[in-house]
């Protein structure tokens, strides 16, 4: 428990991708079977364990303490895990033990719902305060450290020297404690064999059209098609099976049940997940804010399956019932798809349809006022691409349509992290709207990034020079008509936002320029960005 | 009849006062007469007429404040009694930086003892706390809530440690007080077989000299400061600077750094997330709550007086157990210092 509770501790305040993904390959390589397997499901979110209300460990944690000093103590820590990890004093003449983490899990899983008071306490005695606190995170179900399970294939893959898709590709055929799993990554035995075929694939990604990457390249070598705003999923039903994956390899299919039922779809497909109705029904594709309904939830009511139907606009196909399609080329794989979709419910698939196109010029055209308001660019793949997992240069690119662009002022920044721990380089800005006491500005959103580094410096160095008001990390910088920094936003998207102020919430903003040129008066309006809402960039 | 322990000491607008031996302890303002208990720069003041403190804490305030830091200066020698305007006074060991004393102040039959800021852990760079027999007891209150158990040092040493090698290719910046702190952490790393040498910010670089020139070894010190010619980032290496330089564009300079900090409020993880810390370490040079409560049992005053800190809980503390207990509420003392 030592080793994951130090883990754990680690993860939370390291904000570098890539230490955290170090921090992890290099538990996962130390630390003992099955305890690793158990940590991994925990971080990954497999772990299923009896879990414990707060209030039973606050009752615990009061059997021994006065309560009067429980409530400083819980109102100066503010977590309840954490207070009860801190404050709790073990029994007498009980030592701290470094139980491992399996021991804990199997007890806990083994343990009857009468049995579970006198486990929990018996636990908080045996274990020290850093063990408490993992042990209190993990029974009471919310580990919250961010990471997530792509970040832990990662680590994994870092720690067999694997390729993610091939930890990907066996996932969802294993569980926890992962034991083939860490015996073929520490090179102990083979791949593990699966037995539910229904896994995900690692999908096929696409790199960015660079400036000059189009020079060169025959337009007739290639098919385009629009890149349509939603997410991207994977589909597969296999001897019966049916699983719908996210892009990243997590199960999304209970939150749409519907697609669930129309799969008759026999293999594996790749496509994206959309609401509104398909092209085959003639009705409208709705934008990514209705989809965004319908996103992130366990499970679905009637009301949501009526007003936010789903269904999937078919990219390609990675198996035609057994077989496996992708050392295909595109040409041949589209037209087995076209196939497979044109037999499928018309509510719930259609086909993502080509463009056609002769020159680049002639596609830049289109890309920058496509025919839908749900497309966000266009997607270019060669005809004789074999369907590969991952994202590398060649196959596949995509052309985003230009981004959105307002004037903003600089209002409040905020330190970074790592790196940047030094820099003002997280910066909330706002534009202008007429307020009760007259033309104010009003926050619209939040970047840290899109400036050189010599920007930064520039942006840092008004930071400091400019603070009028602290609010512990943040400073509120001078944002007048007439004195305050200017910059440009570029953002995704827009959507109506019923927790920010404004009501409008960016899709990805970031800050593009700066515009020392101009005054804060001249900076952009919310009406501008209200006009701009269900907009496609 | 003996003279009631409110009379001898009370607190005063400018800091805790006896009226009958007419000098302040650990006074605020400028007064005529200043007993200090250790050098951090809330409790010793410049700008007092008269000071006692020990040889130590008058030191390190000349190093702070310049020769001229009082109109006069006079060394306490611990465990040797004076007599001011009748009232006998004694400084004791307290453990808590290179220096620092309780004050015992004794008149009409009454002792009461000013624990000043201290601490129970064995430090290699000050003399440990000796338990003082009286009848009040004023003790600091600093992490006075039962939810600070401070772990062994040796083990937050090693978890830096640990860190050095997971992360070799990163300089570490460690944050930690210039008085006390900072010479106790690198003290630890010697302890632990580190022998590389350390970088220090220049804040630091006087007291530590100092606490070499009192034989306390550091092993080598050196600046870290960017030459212009021979350009470093300290990748792999151990930094110690004031917390404050963190914010400042000092910290620039590393090669993409591990925040570290050094501090017994990093047992809170939300405190360490505010502050960006990566890496806490919890080392304090004050007591944590099983150490404040347990000194109150091993003294067993009959009163006992709380000040800086989170005093309501200590109080209750005491109440539960059948022992008088007051806040002194005194201001001007940083409780968040460490």
């Amino acid at each position: 428990m030592k080793a994951f509770a130090e883990l754990l501790g680690r993860l939370v305040l390291t904000p570098q991708r890539n230490a955290k993904i170090r921090l992890l390959a290099d538990y996962f390589r130390s630390a003992p079977d099955p305890s690793r397997g158990y940590a991994l499901a925990a971080i990954a979110g497999t772990l299923s364990l009896n879990t414990v209300k707060p209030a039973l460990i606050r009752d615990l944690l009061l059997e021994r303490m006065d309560e009067v000093l429980f409530h400083y103590s819980y109102d100066y820590v503010g977590d309840l895990a954490e207070t009860v990890s801190l404050a709790w004093e073990p029994r007498e003449g009980v030592v701290p033990e470094d139980i491992p983490l399996g021991e804990v899990v199997e007890r806990l899983q083994k343990a009857g719902r009468s049995e579970v008071r006198s486990l929990v306490r018996d636990m908080l005695d045996r274990l020290d305060t850093a063990g408490r606190f993992a042990f209190l995170k993990l029974v009471t179900g919310g580990l919250r450290i961010g990471v997530s399970a792509r970040l832990a294939k990662q680590a994994l893959a870092d720690m067999g020297s694997k390729d993610i898709g091939e930890i990907e590709t066996l996932w969802h055929g294993l569980s926890p404690p992962y034991l083939p799993l860490f015996l073929w990554l520490s090179g102990e035995a083979e791949m593990p064999l699966l037995t539910t075929p229904a896994v995900f694939h690692s999908v096929m990604l696409a790199t960015p059209i660079g400036e000059g990457d189009l020079e060169g390249l025959d337009p007739a070598a290639f098919a385009a098609e629009w890149k349509w705003d939603g997410i991207r999923v994977q589909l597969a039903n296999i001897g019966g099976v049916r699983r719908l994956y996210s892009r990243s390899g997590d199960e999304i299919s209970g939150a749409f049940p519907e697609i669930i039922e129309a799969a008759d779809i026999a293999g594996v497909i790749d496509g994206e997940l959309l609401v509104g109705g398909t092209m085959r029904t003639n009705r409208a594709t709705a934008t990514f804010g209705d989809l965004q309904q319908r996103l992130n939830r366990k499970t679905v009511t009637r009301k949501l399956l009526e007003d936010y139907p789903a269904f999937i606009r078919g990219y390609d196909i990675l198996f035609s019932g057994e077989r496996d399609m992708r050392p295909e080329p595109f040409h041949a794989r589209r037209e087995a798809l076209s196939i497979l979709v044109d037999a499928a419910s018309a509510q719930h698939f259609d086909l993502s349809p080509l463009v056609p196109f002769s020159t680049w010029e002639e596609l830049d055209r289109l890309r920058s006022d496509p025919p839908d308001p749900v497309i966000e660019g266009i997607m270019l793949k060669r005809l004789d691409s074999p369907y590969l997992a991952g994202r590398m240069k060649g196959p596949w690119f995509k052309w985003k349509r230009a981004p959105f662009n307002i004037d903003a002022v600089l209002m409040y920044a905020q330190r970074g992290h790592g790196k940047r721990s030094s820099y003002y380089s997280d910066f909330t800005f706002g534009v202008w709207t007429e307020s009760e006491g007259g033309t104010a500005l009003v926050p619209v959103g939040k970047a840290y990034f899109g400036f050189t580094d010599a920007e930064l410096e520039v942006l840092d160095r008004y930071v400091r020079d400019n603070t009028v008001e602290r609010f512990g990390p943040v400073r509120a910088v001078r944002a007048e008509p007439d004195a305050g920094f200017v910059v440009e936003v570029a953002f995704e998207g827009l959507n109506r936002s019923t927790r920010h102020k404004s009501g409008v919430a960016m899709r990805f903003p970031r800050i593009a320029r700066l515009r020392q040129d101009k005054l804060p008066r001249e900076a952009d309006r919310l009406e501008t960005l209200q006009a701009m809402i269900g907009m496609k960039g | 009849m003996r003279m009631k322990p409110q009379a001898l000491l009370y607190p005063a607008p400018k800091g805790l006062y006896c009226e009958k031996g007419n000098f302040y302890i650990d006074p605020v303002q400028p007064v005529e007469r200043a007993l200090i208990t250790h050098g951090h720069s809330d409790h010793a003041r410049a700008g007092h007429g008269r000071v006692l403190a020990t040889r130590e804490t008058l030191d390190i305030m000349r190093i702070r404040y310049g020769d001229g830091f009082c109109d006069e200066s006079n060394v306490a020698r611990l465990g040797e009694t004076i007599a001011i305007n009748g009232v006998r006074v004694c400084f004791h060991p307290a453990g808590h930086v290179l220096g620092s004393a309780q004050i015992s102040v004794e008149a009409g039959g009454t002792r009461i003892v000013v624990s000043g800021d201290y601490k129970r852990r064995p430090d290699a760079t000050c003399m440990a706390f000796e338990p003082v027999a009286c009848d009040v007891f004023i003790t600091e209150a600093t992490f006075g809530l039962p939810v600070f158990h401070h772990p062994d040092d040796k083990g937050e040493i090693a978890r830096l440690l640990a860190s050095l090698k997971q992360f070799p290719e990163r300089a570490h910046v460690v944050g930690a007080y210039a008085l006390g702190k900072a010479q106790r952490v690198i003290a630890l790393l010697r302890q632990q077989g580190y022998d590389e040498p350390i970088h220090i910010h220049g804040a630091l670089a006087k007291l530590c000299e100092y606490y070499q020139s009192q034989g306390i070894d550091l092993g080598e010190l050196r600046p870290a400061t960017l030459e212009r010619e021979a350009r470093q980032d300290f990748a792999g290496s151990i930094v110690l600077g004031p917390p404050s330089a963190f914010a400042d564009r000092w910290a620039r300079r590393f090669a993409d750094p591990v925040a570290v900090f050094a501090s017994g409020w990093m047992l809170i993880r939300q405190r360490a997330k505010q502050r960006g810390v990566e890496l806490p370490l919890v080392i304090s040079d004050h007591c944590d709550w099983a150490e404040l409560t347990g000194t109150i049992r091993d003294i067993a005053p009959a009163e006992v007086w709380v000040t800086h800190g989170r005093e309501e809980a200590l109080v209750r503390w005491c109440e539960l157990q059948g022992i008088p207990a007051r806040p002194l509420h005194l201001v001007g003392y940083d409780d968040e210092g460490e």
